[in-house]
């Protein structure tokens, strides 16, 4: 993930803060025996379609028959080549789509088959594609049994196929490099989230307040509890808190626990201990780091107080804080923080 | 309950129409396991479907409407998975509904797949739920650290470790409460052959010598990831009282949802929990629940929630909920057996999990649960939560209508 954005300074300061938010994950997706095969026939440069109850062929196969809703009984080779039944320009291809530069999303009928599926044409510009248009695949030069393996399609009006048509590959698939003849089960997706999280006004005030090394919150004028981050409503009243609280950066730990456990997209190694803190006069914990003494030596109610990192490092997070403390005065009564257990 | 239309409630909370009759006609689960890559997500839905059906003695024509559920997106990362299930499920040309609440998923959509028989609406509704955590890593899913915040989130258990410590300070529970309701599950699952974990010879020292991953939950005292599905036939009175097989009458259904944090939540004891559950003993006819409920599948993910939940579903006033725990009262032969299917401690398809447990108290008032049955089971609980202890839903089942 990236770090948080100081926010440009042509922002006024009253703008709700942004900045970048990346999740990402290689899902490792188990394909079954029927999409097995698909992925399978395509690293061996041929294209498999079910046939279905109604006797229409289904590229790329259905896994469970849409009118009968059984598995497929065999798998049928289909096209290489189709026809175009309709297509649309992508003229800025994006992050993740089959072509860096301009080509058609097209549905693409393959000879043989009765639906349509969805790829890329790459003709160059869009004065090239036409509904009903003849095309054929082109191969990726290393396939690994992925709808990918097709790297594209490509007008029959380009000339003659150089890496061969499917049935030629069909009768060659007995050695395709780097498959062992094995069939391919697992196929990896990777995908890649990029978002722009933004913070409401409530959490922008409160973070810029941070950035000055206070803390505010904000309290509710129904029940008068006050709530830090500010949320700009009261999630128990429903009505909006505009009353800002400044909190001091002492408090207690009301409850807590000590992460002893590594995983991916953990940001503090392991162990921590993360503990709910109850600022003075603040009605709800947050959760924050507990340093400064053994993790077996913190308790409920022990008493605690924020350690700043330098000013010079602060920025509108709540990581400015880098931990808090035990600041070594007597536990708070366990009465006075049960109900905010 | 009676087929009169909607009468007029009294009381501000109770705006609930009268509806119609509605039983399990049968259940179905896969095997669960930490990876099954011999099949798609669709295969392992239609494995659960295919027992269900089975079960039913029905077919997939046999149905009229299909509501699936499952946890976050992120944890397959397939957006709308439902789009693509329609063929696996026998949906297509059907009505599909997707349900969607966190964890609790399982149990919500048992609920809407049999407000949809009760309204009437529909003859036979398939409910189905899933999850395939080996296509990704839940943790990680639970664990998306946005901007400007402290990137402390440690998954469920990094949320779930601080109320459980909470719970304990608040009801004095001796330290091994929650080792011993990991031997009672672990064992019980083993008498249960779709459950994942399967553990007969796990021990109170085993689990305590087990390490400690969020102080205070042991590894030996957190639920498994599981690959997973479940189905349950649903069918209005008609078609019960056309099966040939046991069927389990839905004598109430119940959810409630409140926010994930606010000030004054209750994290040991949450209110939408307590609320659902009075309204569903309400709407049974139930007085005494450790009396009159034979016995309960409530979702435990982590071992310190059986107390907990016990006394949240008003099993045990608050404090007690342990004793029955350490009385082993929860036990398969105790006064209120939780969880003979070994629960979410053994299996843990997460958004699966809820039905799971509707299944299985399905299964215990059918008869059907085999060598995890209670003897004798008339009535049941299947429970479910999810979120930061933000969603409950809850039903009883029973083997007569009423």
């Amino acid at each position: 993930m990236t770090e948080p954005a100081a926010a440009p300074l042509s922002a006024p300061l009253s703008a709700p803060l942004s900045a970048p938010l990346e999740i990402s994950f290689d899902y490792t997706r188990s394909l079954g025996p029927v999409l097995s095969q698909f992925m399978t026939g395509l690293a061996e440069r041929t294209i498999l379609g079910s046939r279905g109850g109604d006797g229409r062929v289904y590229v790329p196969p259905a896994e469970y028959d849409p009118v009968t809703f059984a598995p497929p009984a065999d798998l049928v080779p289909v096209g290489p080549a189709g026809t175009v039944l309709t297509w649309s320009w992508q003229p800025e291809p994006r992050e993740g789509q089959p072509l860096r530069h301009p080509f058609a999303w097209a549905l693409i009928r393959l000879d043989g088959a009765d639906t349509a599926m969805l790829h890329a044409v790459d003709a160059g510009c869009a004065a090239r594609m036409s509904t009903g248009m003849r095309v054929r695949p082109r191969w990726a030069a290393e396939r690994r049994g992925h709808i990918c393996d097709i790297e594209c399609f490509e007008p029959e009006a380009d000339g003659p196929v150089l890496t061969g048509n499917g049935q030629q590959a069909a009768s060659q698939s007995a050695g395709v490099p780097g498959m062992d003849g094995r069939p391919v089960t697992m196929m990896t997706t990777p995908v890649r989230l990029h978002y722009q999280h933004t913070a409401s006004a409530e959490e922008s005030r409160y973070l810029r307040a941070l950035q000055a090394g206070k803390l505010i919150g904000q309290r509710c004028p129904a029940c008068g509890k006050v709530y830090i981050p500010p949320r700009g409503a009261c999630p128990v009243d429903g009505v909006p808190t505009a009353t800002d609280v400044e909190l001091p950066d002492t408090g207690i730990v009301t409850t807590f626990c000590v992460v002893n456990v590594p995983f991916h997209g953990q940001r503090i190694p392991s162990p921590y201990l993360a503990a709910q803190v109850l600022l003075d006069g603040a009605d709800i914990a947050f959760q924050h780091l507990i340093l400064g003494c053994e993790p077996d030596e913190v308790r409920m109610g022990m008493r605690v107080r924020a350690v700043w990192k330098p000013a010079a490092e602060w920025g509108t997070t709540a990581e400015n804080i880098s931990h808090f403390e035990p600041t070594g005065e007597p536990d708070a009564p366990y009465d006075s923080y049960a109900r905010h257990l | 309950m009676s087929d009169t239309l909607a009468q007029p409630s009294s009381g501000r909370h109770s705006s609930r129409a009268e509806h119609r009759r509605a039983a399990v006609l049968g259940a179905g689960q896969t095997h669960h396991r930490s990876k099954r890559p011999d099949v798609s997500i669709a295969g392992l839905c239609r494995e659960a479907v295919d027992r269900a059906l089975a079960d039913a003695g029905l077919g997939l024509g046999d149905i009229d409407a299909v509501v699936v559920g499952k946890a976050p997106d992120l944890f397959e990362g397939v957006m709308m998975p439902e789009l693509y299930l329609a063929d696996a499920l026998g949906a297509t040309g059907k009505p599909l509904l997707r349900v969607h609440t966190a964890g609790s998923v399982g149990g919500a959509t048992g609920v809407v797949a049999a407000s949809l028989v009760q309204a009437g609406l529909h003859r036979r509704v398939l409910a189905v739920a899933f999850e395939k955590q080996s296509e990704s890593n839940a943790m990680w899913a639970l664990s998306i650290m946005p901007p400007f915040s402290m990137p402390l989130l440690a998954g469920a258990g990094g949320y779930f470790a601080p109320h459980i410590r909470s719970y304990i300070r608040r009801s004095g529970a001796p330290a091994h409460i929650g080792a011993l309701v990991a031997v009672k599950d672990r064992r019980n699952g083993a008498r249960n052959p779709y459950a994942h974990l399967r553990q007969p010879d796990i021990t109170l020292e085993s689990v305590q010598a087990s390490p400690m991953l969020w102080d205070p939950v042991r590894y030996d005292e957190t639920c498994p990831s599981s690959d997973g599905a479940c189905a349950v036939v649903i069918g209005d009175q008609a078609a019960a009282e056309a099966s040939a097989r046991p069927v389990a009458w839905i004598r109430a259904t119940s959810m409630r949802t409140e926010p994930t944090m606010f000030a004054g939540k209750d994290n040991v004891n949450p209110r939408a929990g307590a609320d659902a559950a009075a309204a569903l003993w309400a709407r049974a006819g139930i007085s005494s629940p450790i009396d009159e409920i034979d016995v309960a599948e409530i979702y435990v993910p982590f071992s310190w929630f059986e107390p907990m939940w016990l006394e949240n579903l008003g099993f045990a006033a608050a404090g007690d909920g342990w004793k029955l725990t350490q009385a082993g009262e929860t036990e398969i032969g105790g006064r209120i057996p939780v969880n003979p299917s070994g629960g979410v401690l053994c299996s843990n398809p997460i958004g699966a999990s809820g039905l799971l447990r509707f299944a299985e108290s399905a299964m215990q008032v059918m008869g059907t649960a085999g060598e995890h049955q209670v003897p004798g089971a008339k009535t049941a609980l299947g429970h479910a939560y999810g979120g930061g202890s933000q969603y409950f839903s809850m039903w009883v089942v029973a083997d007569s209508p009423d």
